[in-house]
Parts: C-alpha cells; structure tokens; sequence
C-alpha cells in the first residue's frame, strides 16, 4: 500500500542545511498496524507527515496505492489528505467553534458530500466511538478522552485505508489512553492499516511491527511476536 | 466545497466574534453612508439650483453692455469705448427681433420707500409690462407697470409683498403715494408672494416704469435687458438677430453680452457635478479607510486561525477551500457594511431636509449602486491578500502553529 525508496528531507535554516530523513526506504502492506519510535529530532514526525501528504520529500519516491505522490500538486495532496488518509493528532485538533458532530462532518464538505448525508454518515461514527450523547457539545465541553474519539470518528468519516496518529494518547491520562488504544486495535481488526508515532513503549507493544528511527535513519524494524 | 458551506462557514466566523465584526464594518459603513450622504447633498444643490434657475423664466437670454466674454490677450482699459445699453435697444429689438417674444430692460438700483413714517430700503427695478411675464413674477392685487406709465414716465410703483407688509401692514396700499427717494409714487400694485429665489428675497423689491428708473439714477443707460424666444430651438437664431440689430445700433461693435438660460443651467450643472464629484471621492477616502480595517481585522483573523487553517488542510481543504472561506468572510463584513451603509445613509439623506431646510438632498441611484459596488469591491480588494496569506499556509508549519 506504501512503498517509500530513499526518501531524503532535508531542511534549510538560514545558510544551513540539514538532513532530516537520509534514504529511508519503507513497505506498508494493507492491514498492518506499525508502531514508529525513535528520540525526539530522529525525523519521525517528519516521516509521518511525508506519509500523510502533508509534505513533500526532497528526493525520493513515494507510491500510495501506486500512484506516485512526489509530484502530485497541492490539491491532489488535498484529495488524498480528504479520502484516503485519515489524521490523529496529539492536541487532537477539533475546530472550538464546532460541536463534535460537525467536527466529524468537516472532511466530508471538503469531498462535497451535502449537508444532510454528512450528518447521516458522521452521527453513527460518533455513536461508535462511545459519543451518541455528546455530539452537540462543543471540545470545550469534552473531557481528553472524549476529544480525541471525536478525532478518531472524523479520521474515519471518509472511510480512509489509511489512519495516521501521531502520539495519540501522548495528552491522556492511561485509562482515556488505554480505550483510545482500544479502539485502534479494534479499527486494525476491521481491516485499517494504522502508523502511530509514539515514545511510549506500552503502545508500541500493542502494534504488530516496531520501527524504531534514529539521526533520520531506520535503525531497526521489527515484528512484534 | 460549494458556495453555501463556504458561506456558512465564512458567517459563523463573523457571528462568532460579533463586536469585532461590527466594529469592522462600521468603518465600511460609515464609509458608505458619506458617500450616499454627500452625493445626494451635491445632488440636491443641483437639482435646486436647476429648478430655481429654470423658475426664472423659459428659453430666457440675458443681454448685459459690455464685452466680459472677450478671449486671450490683454486688453489696455480704453475709456468711452463701451456703449451702453439704452431702452432704445430694447424697444429696436421688440419691433426687428421677430424671433423673441420679447425685450424687456431692467434698471437696478437701491433706494429708500417711505409711507408715513415708515421706511425701507430696497430694490427698485425699472422695468416695462412684458417683465411680469418673461421673469414668472406676477401681480396680486392692482396691476403691474403699464405701457402708457413706460411712455409718460409715470411716477407709480408696485410693491414687492414684504415692502407692502412692512410698510401698510394690513392696510390696502392701493392709490396710496409713498415716498421713493424724495419723489411722490403712487402705488398702483401690489406683487404675489414668490420668497427667496437663489439667495435674493424676490419680495423685498418694488417696480417702477424703466423711464421712471432711468430719471430715479440718473442714467440714460439700463442695466440689462431680458429676452425670451418661444422655443428652445430658437436661441441660437434669435441670438443672431440680437447681435446683428444691436452691433448696426452700436457703431459696428459687438459691446455687450449675451448669456443664455441654457448656457447658465450648463454652466451650473458642470461646477455643482464637479462639487458632487468632489463630495463623494472625499467620502470614498472614508470607504478606502473602512476597507484597510476589513484588511486589517482580516490579517489579524487569519493569524489567529492558522492552526484552524492547518486542521482544515489536512482534513483535505485545497488552497481555494481556505482562500475562498476568507475571501467571503471579507466580503460579508464589506457587503454587510454597504447595505447598512446604503439605509442609513439614504434615511439620513432623506430625513435632513425636514430638519436643515437650507440643506436639499437629492438621493440618486447611481450613487446608491455605486456605494454597493465600491463597498464590494473593497470587500474583494481588501480581502484577497489576508485570504491568499491563508490559502498559501503550509499545513505542517500552521498545524504546529501556538
């Protein structure tokens, strides 16, 4: 489902440049669940972000479902951002103005899906991750827990292959985090290929394959028996 | 994403931040508001100069001794060279002049009525009978000057409506004699009441035979006569005429001049649009303000949004989703704007001649559908540089944005 070959990034400060990513190569098959570790500035936000067509390699190829992502314009990025890829971030990122349910909504107006299915299509997601009576609330009014299944209802909105979460339960107490966890397990059961970033060895253990990134390189990779 | 989510979205923003988004759109509309105000003020002195000057009389041309419209080089004082107009010339047009309906001369000059003890100074117009009908200005009660009165300089006068109030209150002051300048009139008439007419009280003045005034200064001369053709098409023609009898009665020499009614309501129409142009480009520069503090306010939101912008981009919004949701919020704030704008400043227009009668407004629709379209287009002009900031963020950098 992703192939990465000899992906460099390299970023430039002022008059120096310096290398972020250095010839990572990486295979993701469908239905995997990976785990990528690795000390603070060993490029593993970075490589996250390269996989999520948030940004662009320096060199190298990158193949989503076979199609090469490297030169793909801005709004090709976007469409696969919209339907193919689906985000869990640390801070959660909802929109405060939006209540959870139209938080879910918000990847379907960008895939033009109209108003009513939208909210047809977001409220069993809601309902799904534990939130059937809270989706008029506002973050605000959420506990961390809750937010971030808010998150993972409107990753999976547009039914992506493919779902990103970038230190998920870093800002939860262990119990939110452990059914946050839950349900990703149970999201990769159904058929999801899922990449978490973390530095939390007990979320590692519960993926099948371990990367592990040092100095922007792959230093080990692992499945977990 | 179509037009109304982007819309949708554009307004919860606005509706979210209320007492910024009113402050913003004050600026555009008290942007607006002036220009509708001041437009329609330069407007209403137009439309009532043109009325009062159209008042006067119709297809009016106004001859005046001396040359004042001669053009280029300098011209050495020459004494005695300028003739002056004569009632001879008015009458030499009545009789050849057949494309005017008539020649009327006017003797001006100031002088003081009295009736028993009471007194006035005012305007005395030497003129003839045909001065009722080409100026408008009609007699009440009695009558007007008379031919005969004209040929025996009769010492009678007919009184303008405030210097009969003033003089005879409510006494009737026909057959009555006043005193004007040390000669015995005998009031024969008494003028309708007619009010100010471009800042001259057009009844605070008295009428005497031409002859009559010509005896009163002490002149040989008048001070201008007034001609009138029956239609417009006319003008060009009679003044020919004009000019042909009057240069072979003046030694060959074109010393005087003639201005139109035409002529003057152009003339007047060309200064009173300029002063409305005027009017409203200064108001536009409150518009402009307006607009820089949509941009402002705009910039500001967008900063404030980065990391909203960031969410939305990799949820999947493309650089026209963002650019189009700010560009709209820009323009609702402007838009908004305008259309308060537009009623305030047409209910202002509307309402301050009820309280400043000195004051005409006159609210036109261009002016209306150029506010509206001024505001817009500052809404468009001011806005695309905050939403192309916002559109041109790049996800990672906004995501991580505190």
């Amino acid at each position: 489902m992703i192939d990465l070959t000899d992906i460099t990034k390299n970023y430039r400060m002022g008059e120096v440049e310096f290398t972020v990513l250095s010839q990572v190569s990486l295979a993701v098959r469908k239905g995997e669940f990976i785990a990528i570790m690795g000390p603070s500035g060993s490029g593993k936000s970075t490589l996250m972000n390269i996989i999520g067509c948030l940004d662009r390699p320096t060199s190298g190829q990158y193949r989503f479902e076979q199609r090469e992502i490297s030169t793909m314009t801005d709004d090709e990025l976007a469409a696969i951002r919209n339907g193919k890829i689906g985000f869990v971030f640390q801070t959660f990122n909802l929109l405060p103005r939006f209540s959870a349910l139209k938080n879910v909504e918000v990847p379907l107006i960008y895939s033009g899906v109209p108003a009513r299915s939208r909210k047809e299509r977001a409220a069993p997601l809601l309902e799904k991750v534990g939130l059937a009576d809270r989706m008029q609330h506002k973050p605000s009014e959420l506990s961390g827990g809750q937010q971030q299944r808010v998150a993972i209802a409107r990753a999976l909105v547009n039914n992506p292959p493919l779902l990103l979460a970038d230190e998920p339960t870093g800002n939860l107490d262990s119990r939110s985090g452990e059914e946050i966890l839950n349900i990703l397990t149970g999201l990769n059961q159904q058929g999801v290929t899922i990449i978490i970033v973390t530095h939390d060895k007990d979320v590692a253990a519960r993926c099948k394959r371990i990367l592990h990134l040092k100095d922007g390189r792959i230093v080990s990779d692992e499945a977990v028996p | 994403m179509n037009f109304y989510e982007t819309f949708r979205v554009a307004f919860e923003a606005i509706v979210s931040n209320k007492v910024r988004a009113g402050l913003t759109m004050l600026g555009v509309i008290i942007g607006v508001m002036a220009v509708i105000l001041l437009v329609s003020i330069g407007e209403g002195a137009r439309v009532y100069i043109t009325k009062e000057l159209s008042g006067l009389g119709t297809n009016l041309i106004v001859i005046q001794p001396g040359k004042t419209t001669t053009s280029g080089g300098f011209h050495p004082p020459s004494a005695g060279t300028v003739r002056k107009l004569t009632y001879e010339d008015s009458l030499a047009l009545r009789r050849r002049a057949w494309l005017l309906t008539d020649a009327v001369p006017i003797v001006l000059g100031t002088g003081r009525v009295k009736y028993q003890n009471q007194g006035r100074d005012t305007t005395v117009i030497g003129t003839t009978a045909e001065f009722e009908r080409v100026r408008n200005l009609f007699v009440d009660t009695g009558s007007f000057v008379r031919q005969e009165d004209v040929d025996t300089k009769a010492k009678v006068v007919v009184l303008g409506r405030k210097v009969k109030d003033e003089l005879f209150g409510e006494e009737s002051p026909l057959g009555k004699n006043v005193t004007l300048s040390d000669a015995r009139y005998r009031v024969v008439g008494v003028m309708r009441k007619k009010g100010m007419s471009l800042g001259w009280d057009v009844d605070d003045v008295v009428f005497i035979p031409v002859t009559s005034g010509q005896e009163l200064f002490d002149t040989d001369a008048i001070f201008e006569m007034i001609a009138s053709t029956p239609r417009a098409e006319d003008t060009e023609r009679a003044i020919a005429q004009i000019k042909d009898i009057l240069i072979r009665r003046h030694a060959h020499k074109e010393d005087f001049t003639i201005v139109t009614q035409g002529a003057m309501l152009e003339t007047m129409n060309t200064i009173l649009n300029v002063l409305t142009a005027a009017l409203g480009g200064i108001a536009g520069i409150s518009l402009l303000v307006g607009g820089i503090g949509i941009m402002n306010i705009m910039l500001v939101s967008v900063r404030e949004r980065t990391r909203e912008i960031g969410i939305r981009k990799a949820l999947g919004a493309r650089n026209r989703d963002i650019m189009a949701q700010f560009m709209i919020e820009a323009m609702t704030l402007s838009g908004a704007g305008g259309v308060i704008g537009i009623l305030l400043g047409v209910g202002l227009a509307l309402l301050i001649p009820v309280f400043v009668d000195v004051l005409p407004t006159s609210v036109s629709a261009w002016s209306i559908l150029m506010a509206f379209f001024f505001s817009a287009a500052v809404g468009v002009f001011f806005g695309v540089y905050p939403a192309r900031k916002a559109a041109l963020q790049d996800p990672i950098q906004a995501l991580r944005y505190e």
